[in-house]
């Protein structure tokens, strides 16, 4: 096959170009500079057009959500919701909050006392998230009259997770307690979550 | 396809052999922009241009796909969606003003490859099909950035929707039924903005099919050359790579380079201010404008104010299209023999006159409609015309061209001032 | 053949255009076109001077805070500022915790619903919420101000031409001046119409807002600077540039690092260029 090398266009004096290259390698340094140099270019385009797809900056804002407990009565709990996901807000009666206690830590999937799940002093609110931890479906049990499943707390309708008084898996293919969000206690009837 | 000099794409790693005999991909890419596909050795930069124009709708692609993203279409939100973009999403203002600037570049270097089309003679035979190819994909981008330009809905976006659409009002008898049919409506609204956005979305892929037609067309009888004369052997080729990409680097550098001074220093200059005014029915804006790289058809346009059998709307409207349509049959118009304008002088001198006259067009189609300028936009109109349909056809019958090189590799020597045995020989060949 | 219709259709073109220009000339003799007041009165902007301007510009964040606060304190009362968020606001200097306190000031409330009742009310701003409407909706606008509708102006700065210069000059000292005697002498049918107010930098010369700083002072900066009603033009118009092209920095640092690399590949480009051809004359 012809390559360039050696089908030299007429006219060309071969002489003259043996003289002009004294090292082909340094020569070529540059092709590959400037190959590389695009390369670079090229990832550094591709930055943008990868973090463009993150949260935006209004969805970033809207991280913190105000919520009026003062209407919630034991044994209630209402669906309000965090960063477009559903939050169950639950205040818990003193019987569900005794059968929380009760089940030993070993029994537990996912181990976590009702004290870890919720704030001193204030063990009746369990705020959770409403996102089944398997497959994110969201649990019945926070709505007057939907079934709260074998363990008194939650069941997601989806795959048959139950959770119990304290919003811990107890059974079905959920691998995790459901989430507790960071949250403060701006009163003692206003929470703030996140 | 191609010269049988043309060198065979031979993978050597067993895996790129194994893919050759399944689906023969970097073998296509290999003859088309690779070691396989011999150029004549005489380009200069203006055939940068075709692969600066692939470039470029490349970006309007990317930085559009991406956008979509985020953009909302529907009358009343996209304004404030762009606005988000603009300011929340995460580097959104560089894509959109990216995506912006990317639609004048894409023009700015069509319309180069254009006029080096015009200037070489590359629509003349044997290309004729690739110039054709070349006017659809140009009627394809001139649709696709009018509708981009609807999408931000803007007063000029609405006021130019209204506007373009108006033109079709000139058809007799149906022309009111056709605008209604292309909105949805009486005025632009949700129903046209929907529409235009699914066909801004999807026109570029088609444009993108065309061009591959385009250079698929271009590959049979080769790329044309300044001195417009056949490649006659293996001495007036070289191969695409590395030599013409390397070339190519360079001109993809000097665009990247003038496509960031407009991105990042002046985004706005080529758009206009009464596009950050959102869309309002009820108030048009002082001066309606379409983008720069419309202006001298608008001024085509403008420039038809008397009524003549026909209404003077409809002469303007059919004007206006017919200065775009007359491309297709410019093979056929100009029957000179040799393609270079090099060596066609009077065809040179007359195609000089009709770069100024575009570009007079192009202040005309910007500036206020006062008497001085609607005749300057007459007069520049006629010129147009005049020049395509009348002085063209005389010319290539009449003209005597300069002699041509007897080769490509003869006038590169001549050009480099060399006299050698081995030139002397190759021109008595 | 095709010589030949070419011709004719070319002619046809031709002769409508010679037609028409004919009648263009004709008209413009003989009704020739009448002078227009704005024409010939109209003024282009002063040059604000902002440390925006320019391809290296970059925003005086004092200044940018003194423009905040003359919109807050004049403009925010008829203009709305709809684009923009008090988060924005932490890009200028404030620290969350201002920002929050000026959400929770800021006299006009964000529309919201009773949770109760589910009736229609305002509830106080917070740091996520764009700057709240003074008026309900265009209606309530117009009829407040005289059937004028006070235009957003979170991209004032960019929907008009020269922009920034453009809203420190209409606003800035001796805008707002009686029209001149010479302008009512030559154009009977320009007189500024009652309720509205001559002032040379707006396109069409009247406009409708009456003159919205008036006096040195009108503002006391807590920076201390002398608020002089130039000052304030100048800062208000400084605001509105952030508030229309927030991002103008960024951009302005992104473009020159990028010019700077594109440049160096364009060097080693035409370098491996020459490289690659040093064998083939062309």
């Amino acid at each position: 096959m012809a390559t360039v090398e050696d089908q030299l266009p007429p006219g060309e004096d071969p002489a003259l170009l043996q003289e002009e290259v004294h090292d082909p390698r340094r020569r070529d340094f540059i092709n590959i500079a400037a190959v590389s140099f695009a390369g670079v270019g090229a990832v550094a385009i591709v930055l943008p057009l990868v973090n463009q797809m993150n949260p935006s900056a209004d969805v970033l804002a809207q991280s913190s959500t105000e919520i009026d407990i003062s209407k919630i009565a034991p044994g209630q709990a209402i669906k309000s919701s965090f960063r477009k996901q559903p939050l169950f807000v639950r205040n818990l009666t003193p019987a569900e909050i005794a059968e929380a206690n009760k089940v030993p830590l070993s029994e537990l999937r996912d181990p976590q006392t009702l004290a870890e799940r919720t704030k001193p002093g204030k063990e009746n609110w369990l705020i959770t998230l409403g996102v089944c931890t398997h497959l994110g479906c969201v649990p019945l049990g926070a709505g007057e009259g939907e079934n709260k499943g074998p363990f008194g707390g939650y069941f997601c309708p989806c795959h048959g997770s139950a959770y119990d008084t304290a919003a811990r898996i107890r059974q079905g293919p959920a691998p995790l307690n459901l989430h507790v969000p960071d949250y403060t206690f701006n009163s003692d009837t206003v929470v703030t979550v996140g | 396809m191609s010269f049988p000099w043309a060198k065979h794409y031979e993978p050597k790693q067993p895996l790129m052999r194994w893919l050759d005999e399944k689906l023969p991909v970097p073998r296509l890419v290999y003859n088309a922009v690779g070691a396989g596909y011999p150029v004549p050795r005489n380009l200069n930069y203006f055939w940068n241009f075709g692969v600066l124009a692939g470039a470029a709708l490349g970006i309007q692609i990317i930085t559009g796909i991406v956008l979509a993203m985020h953009y909302a279409a529907n009358a009343g939100v996209a304004f404030g969606s762009v606005e988000g973009i603009m300011r929340d999403v995460n580097a959104g203002w560089f894509l959109r003003y990216a995506h912006a600037n990317g639609a004048s570049m894409f023009l700015l270097v069509v319309y180069i490859h254009i006029a080096r089309g015009l200037y070489y003679g590359s629509y003349k035979a044997p290309r004729e099909m690739v110039w054709l190819l070349g006017v659809v994909i140009f009627l394809l981008m001139m649709a696709t950035a009018f509708m981009g330009y609807v999408l931000p809905w803007g007063q000029m976006s609405f006021w130019g929707a209204q506007v373009i659409t108006g033109f079709f009002s000139a058809i007799p008898l149906v022309g009111e039924t056709i605008r209604v049919w292309l909105l949805g409506g009486y005025a632009p609204d949700n129903a046209a903005l929907n529409r235009f956005f699914s066909l801004h979305y999807l026109l570029p892929f088609v444009i993108a099919g065309v061009i591959i037609l385009h250079i698929w067309a271009l590959h049979i009888p080769g790329s044309n050359n300044p001195t417009g004369v056949d490649v006659k052997g293996e001495q007036d080729t070289v191969p695409f790579h590395p030599y013409y990409t390397a070339k190519d680097a360079v001109g993809l550098g000097v665009f990247m380079l003038l496509f960031a001074l407009l991105l990042f220093f002046s985004p706005n200059l080529l758009g206009h201010p009464d596009n950050y005014i959102e869309a309002n029915p009820l108030s048009t804006p002082a001066h309606i404008v379409p983008e720069w790289y419309f202006l001298p058809f608008y001024a085509i346009l403008k420039s038809f104010t008397a009524d003549f059998i026909l209404p003077a709307k409809l002469w303007g409207v059919l004007a206006m299209f017919g200065s775009i349509l007359l491309l297709f049959f410019l093979p056929w118009l100009d029957s000179s023999p040799v393609r270079s304008a090099n060596y066609r002088p009077k065809y040179r001198g007359f195609l000089i006159v009709l770069l100024f006259d575009v570009i007079l067009l192009g202040y005309v189609g910007g500036a206020e409609a006062n008497a001085r300028n609607v005749i300057l936009g007459q007069i520049a109109s006629g010129y147009y015309f005049a020049h395509f349909l009348i002085i063209l056809p005389w010319v290539s019958r009449s003209e005597r061209p300069r002699p041509l090189p007897g080769s490509i590799t003869e006038a590169v020597l001549a050009k480099h001032g060399g006299t050698s045995p081995a030139q002397t020989a190759l021109a008595s060949n | 053949m095709v010589r030949a219709i070419s011709t004719l259709v070319g002619l046809a073109f031709v002769g409508v255009l010679a037609l028409a220009l004919f009648f263009t000339a004709k008209d413009a003799i003989q009704n020739p076109a009448p002078e227009a007041a704005e024409h010939e009165f109209h003024l282009h902007p002063r040059d604000a001077a902002l440390s925006s301007a320019g391809y290296f510009g970059t925003f005086d964040r004092r200044q940018v805070q003194r423009g905040f606060q003359v919109y807050k304190e004049v403009c925010a009362a008829c203009h709305s500022l709809k684009y923009v968020a008090f988060r924005d606001l932490k890009e200028i200097g404030y620290t969350e915790a201002e920002v929050k306190a000026i959400a929770n000031q800021w006299v006009i409330e964000q529309p919201s619903i009773n949770p109760d009742t589910g009736e229609a009310t305002t509830r106080k701003n917070v740091a996520s919420d764009h700057f709240p409407s003074p008026f309900a909706n265009e209606v309530a606008a117009r009829a407040a101000n005289n059937n004028a509708l006070p235009p957003d102006l979170s991209l004032m700065t960019k929907a008009r031409h020269d922009g920034a210069n453009y809203v420190f000059s209409l606003v800035g000292k001796g805008a707002y001046r009686p029209q001149p005697a010479e302008l009512v002498e030559k154009f009977p049918g320009a007189k500024t119409p009652e309720g509205l107010h001559y002032n040379p930098y707006f396109a069409n010369l009247n406009i409708a807002m009456p003159p919205p700083l008036t006096s040195d002072g009108q503002v006391t900066y807590t920076d201390g600077t002398a608020a002089t009603h130039d000052q304030m033009a100048k800062d208000v118009a400084a605001f509105l540039t952030w508030t229309a092209e927030p991002k103008l920095e960024s951009r302005h640092a992104a473009g020159f690092a990028s010019v700077i690399f594109i440049a160096i590949f364009c060097f080693l480009a035409w370098g491996a260029y020459q490289n690659v051809w040093r064998d083939v004359k062309h």
